[in-house]
């Protein structure tokens, strides 16, 4: 992790969100988030001591319901966007060696 | 500026309803006029990434042989209504304006859609919008810049650019949009019209392309306050396949505006009024004020202490939460996929840098930043806590108000390109909205004047949670008594 706190290390995080970036937006966005980071440090000094995080804005807790069994989507419907397809299965490249 | 209500397309849903009711018009001949308006204007403004002709006619015969029997299925049977692009219908495209998704073809519909089908609306076309909701001025869209029809040269907002700019263009009569940070509201402070943002949970998320679960809101479009209700009522409601969907009555919204009447106390939050706020935007506000006053409302000062830290805490938790939503489109079962890669995980780095344009990638590095090991506790958890500070600031106001009066942005419509280049500049654009979605309380945005360029001015009127009804109630009383909803920009 670069040292800097108001750095992002670009490449490790590029890597968690498997996306490639060219250099030229790796330099910008180096540059903006900067920026951006140190515009959110005005939450560094906010006491939020005893503070419940909020997730969402209503308590809505667990949801149950019955475990019923209901129609779906038929595997053409499931697949109709799967431009690589075999068998009603998703063809993707080998994983395994 | 000038006033063109006599146009069948710049008549309101409701007058349209009862055009349709009297039978002195039909649903074909009013979506006939939908779609020439459209084709004669849309060139210059690039409102719609999509429509179908065919099928919007077809609805329309259907729509004519149900009232021709007698048998409506609701007031806006056969009234068109166009969605943003982010939103599923069957059959249709759902391109959220990315080219990740450019040839996606929804297999199901959103239960906005089943509302809206149940309510035999004519579905007219698909809106454009920043990518995945993503922006404030739709410059974002992969595919087109939407012109603002007050002044071409200007944005019209965003994210629903497409929603606002159609209804102001008199290309719909009714939108909907969502709004996840101000992104209905904003666009339509920016084009003259009506749009609302409801109370978190009050309308149903599933089939809405999802961008930062716990801020998003689908919302109506149109050219007045009734209208608004009218498209509301149809679409609110609970449902079970989205679990943070709220079971509550749902009032006649349309009755409520006439039977609500106030004196209401209207609280003044101070903060909203400080630097950075256009002093003509200012005035109109102050306008409004004022006007409340003479009605016999109780204006009071009041205070959201939290307000500067709602830009920092929104920009954390919308981009962390986008950044996991996001990661469903790996370029494997329904999206983009790359030709140009050497194994399975390539299709992923490969597919989302081809398929996701710039602002998208920087709100998923950021998200995925403030999420990852280390940083978690100091940014997303942080701000989940401030977000319950911001909240309470809200509901002490709401403790001696009914409703919080205040500019819907900081300034009129901005020229194309003037921010792009700034992305902290562009997310300014956006502090008086997004507190809101932090907070899940209604908000909508009426207009209440013009600049002296002739841009349209926004007031915002924030309400109490599920509190829908008084809020649309109070935007009526003002609405009544101005004349701003029977004004259209020459197209």
């Amino acid at each position: 992790m670069a040292e800097d706190k108001n750095s992002i290390d670009i490449d490790y995080v590029a890597n968690l969100a498997r996306i490639d970036l060219s250099q030229e937006e790796k330099d910008r966005f180096q540059k903006q988030l900067g920026d951006v980071l140190v515009y959110f440090e005005k939450l560094s000094a906010v006491d939020v001591e005893g503070v419940e995080p909020m997730a969402h804005p209503f308590p809505v807790y667990n949801v149950l319901e019955e475990d019923v069994v209901e129609e779906g989507f038929t595997a053409e419907e499931a697949l109709m966007n799967a431009k690589h397809q075999r068998n009603n299965q998703v063809i993707v490249p080998k994983v395994v060696e | 500026m000038t006033t063109m209500t006599e146009h069948l397309f710049y008549k309101t849903a409701t007058e349209l309803s009862a055009l349709l009711e009297k039978k002195e018009i039909t649903s074909v001949e009013l979506t006939k006029a939908f779609i020439e308006r459209t084709k004669a204007t849309d060139d210059s403004v690039k409102a719609f990434l999509s429509y179908d002709e065919a099928d919007a006619l077809a609805q329309a015969e259907a729509s004519d042989k149900r009232r021709a029997e007698g048998k409506p299925l609701s007031a806006l049977d056969g009234v068109p209504v166009s969605l943003k692009d982010n939103m599923a219908v069957t059959g249709q495209p759902h391109t959220c304006a990315s080219k990740i998704l450019e040839h996606y073809v929804s297999p199901y519909d959103a239960h906005i859609t089943e509302q809206l089908k149940k309510a035999g609306v004519v579905l007219w076309g698909r809106l454009n919008l920043d990518e995945f909701a993503m922006g404030s001025s739709t410059e974002n869209s992969a595919f087109q810049t939407t012109a603002n029809p007050w002044d071409l040269e200007r944005i019209p907002g965003g994210s629903s650019g497409g929603s606002a700019a159609s209804l102001a263009a008199g290309q719909t009569p009714l939108s909907l949009g969502s709004d996840t940070g101000g992104s209905i509201r904003q666009p339509a402070s920016l084009c003259g019209i009506v749009g609302m943002k409801p109370t978190y949970g009050l309308i149903s998320r599933y089939g809405l392309a999802a961008f930062a679960s716990s801020l998003d809101q689908i919302g109506p479009f149109a050219h007045t306050i009734k209208d608004v209700a009218l498209l509301l009522g149809i679409i609110a409601g609970h449902d079970r396949r989205d679990s943070t969907s709220y079971k509550t009555e749902i009032p006649n919204y349309v009755e409520a505006l006439e039977s609500k009447k106030g004196p209401w106390t209207i609280g003044v939050p101070k903060e909203y009024f400080g630097e950075g706020l256009d002093p003509e935007v200012k005035a109109s506000v102050e306008k409004a004020i004022a006007f409340y006053k003479d009605q016999g409302c109780t204006i009071k000062e009041v205070s959201i202490p939290k307000l500067d830290l709602a830009l920092p805490t929104y920009y954390i938790i919308a981009t962390a939460e986008a950044s996991s939503n996001l990661a469903r489109y790996d370029g494997i079962r329904y999206t983009h996929r790359s030709e140009d890669t050497k194994n399975a995980i390539d299709v992923y780095f490969k597919s989302r840098e081809e398929g996701f344009s710039e602002e998208v990638k920087r709100r998923i590095i950021l998200g995925t930043y403030v999420l990852s090991s280390g940083y978690y506790d100091a940014y997303y958890l942080k701000a989940q806590k401030v977000r319950t500070l911001i909240r309470e600031d809200f509901m002490k106001a709401f403790e001696s108000c009914d409703v919080l009066i205040t500019p819907t942005t900081p300034t009129t419509a901005f020229k194309r390109g003037e921010k792009s280049a700034d992305p902290l500049q562009m997310y300014l654009s956006d502090i008086y909205t997004i507190s809101v979605n932090l907070s899940g309380l209604p908000g909508l945005s009426l207009p209440c004047g013009y600049s002296s360029e002739g841009l349209p001015i926004g007031l915002q009127l924030i309400g109490k949670p599920y509190e829908e009804a008084e809020l649309l109630s109070i935007a009526h009383a003002f609405e009544s008594a101005h004349d701003y909803s029977a004004k259209h920009p020459e197209l």
